[in-house]
């Protein structure tokens, strides 16, 4: 019989990262962040709608501060990478877990969201890095001005396939933000019987709630009700 | 009734496998599922070939000892119950199942539907105990424990550790039995002063005989013969967690680690 993970003395038997459950709370906590940025990426975005001169000047105020723009964006980049590296590392690990597969394969009882978060989240660090290369440098070749977002949002918007992309993206995100936001939770050990299901329907309002949001800009422009 | 059976062969633990077709041809209603199976192993034996092995031994959902999946579902299609309490009835004639054994890195298969479990074992060894006087007897009731508790506890402590939830689990993890075992001891008042080791231990063995990581899908819950609910997992993560960060300071007040 192994006993070699057994501590006798006070020592961690086995290190906080080296432990599956170490890396679900990094990526609980990175997860948590990640939300907290996209929450409040919406409630800029929401802006669009009083107007050019109100999400221009939102825009100019988030650039005033170089320190607290480039702070922000090394602490986002960070928990982009751990929260990355953990989920691969479990993926497989998971992978290894089950060497054999079932012939007979019966889908957990679960629901979509939680089964499609290893491609959901893929597909959404791809579109993060072409929705950075749209509306933070502007170099995709799509209509761009600097520090001008209602031009560029407009603009870009009315091309329909960017539009589209963008839609689908915030489906995905929706989707893997229901199973994350309560998921979070549960991970890192607060879960009440009477209190869980809630946190689920607390989670599926905030995932529509950004997913919704998100997803009404481009149809705005599309539907000519924002316009230049 | 008439039963066809596609059964996972595998003479030895590093024989191939196979699916293999079979049919019992009366099935009494009133069989449990392994009844059946002792059945067609007669037939089997008669016929002079390899009965199939499957484990089993109370017969009665309490020993943890039987399960394999029936059509992709551990334990079969009867929530709350073990495959021996598991009765033909609810099955219709004509019906085709695929029995196959629980699989996990962990969980080798020894023969057939049986698998090595001892991965189990090691890990109650890590820490499922808790330590106490030896001698007398105590009084039953000399520390007294909340009724609340005492059923939260006990209803961990339903866990028979039939590897139900590691099978059902598509990443083979074994996070609701581990939780559970957590669970169990350290809601009572016995379990204290072992609890933070025991969360380090028996993760760290859990993490060592190649499970693989709970991703909060709730498959386990499902199938559990015992009903075990996801809630151990979140206990066992903060059990984990605030023993991550004791056994850091003791590291640095004790001058080791």
């Amino acid at each position: 019989m192994s006993t070699a993970g057994v501590s006798v003395r006070g020592e961690p038997a086995v290190r906080f990262y080296e432990a599956a459950i170490g890396k679900k709370i990094v990526m609980a906590v990175t997860g948590f962040i990640l939300f907290g940025y996209v929450l409040v990426h919406l409630l800029g975005n929401l802006q669009i709608y009083l107007g050019p001169e109100q999400i221009n000047a939102y825009a100019r105020f988030l650039h005033s501060t170089p320190l607290l723009l480039w702070g922000a964006r090394v602490v986002l980049l960070a928990a982009v990478i751990l929260h990355i590296t953990a989920s691969v590392q479990l993926w497989l690990l998971n992978r290894r877990a089950r060497p054999v597969s079932y012939v007979m394969e019966k889908d957990p009882p679960a629901g979509y969201a939680s089964r499609t978060m290893l491609w959901s989240g893929p597909i959404i660090g791809a579109f993060v890095v072409f929705h950075i290369l749209h509306l933070t440098t502007g170099s995709v070749g799509l209509p761009y001005r600097e520090l001008d977002p209602y031009h560029n949002m407009v603009y870009g918007f009315r091309i329909w396939p960017v539009s589209l992309s963008y839609i689908l993206a915030m489906v995905l995100l929706a989707m893997h933000l229901y199973h994350g936001l309560w998921s979070m939770f549960q991970t890192v050990g607060v879960h009440h019987p009477r209190y869980t299901p809630w946190l689920k329907r607390l989670a599926a309002a905030f995932a529509i709630f950004i997913g919704a949001g998100n997803i009404s800009i481009p149809v705005a422009v599309l539907a000519g009700w924002v316009r230049e | 009734m008439r039963i066809v059976l596609y059964i996972w062969r595998q003479p030895h633990r590093d024989a191939p496998g196979r699916m293999v077709r079979y049919e019992v041809a009366k099935v009494n209603p009133d069989m449990s599922f392994l009844e059946m199976l002792d059945v067609l192993n007669e037939e089997l034996m008669n016929r002079g070939e390899d009965p199939v092995a499957f484990d089993h031994d109370c017969r009665e959902g309490i020993c943890g000892s039987c399960g394999f999946m029936i059509n992709g579902v551990a334990h079969g299609p009867l929530p709350g119950t073990t495959v021996c309490q598991l009765h033909m009835r609810h099955f219709r004639d004509g019906d085709v199942l695929y029995l196959e054994p629980w699989r996990a890195r962990a969980f080798p298969v020894i023969k057939d539907l049986v698998v090595d479990r001892s991965a189990f074992d090691r890990i109650i060894a890590a820490g499922g105990y808790i330590s106490v006087n030896t001698g007398s007897a105590p009084d039953g009731n000399a520390i007294l424990i909340p009724k609340e508790i005492a059923e939260r506890a006990m209803d961990a402590a339903a866990c028979i550790g039939c590897g139900a939830c590691v099978a059902a689990c598509p990443n083979a993890s074994a996070s609701l039995f581990v939780g559970a075992k957590i669970a169990h001891l350290g809601l009572l008042p016995q379990g204290q002063p072992e609890r933070y080791r025991r969360a380090l231990n028996m993760v760290a063995q859990m993490t060592q005989e190649g499970f693989g990581s709970c991703t909060n899908i709730g498959a386990c819950e499902a199938v559990c013969p015992k009903n075990i609910k996801l809630e151990v997992i979140a206990r066992m993560n903060r059990d984990f967690l605030v023993a991550s960060w004791r056994a850091r300071r003791e590291a640095r007040v004790e001058g080791f680690g």
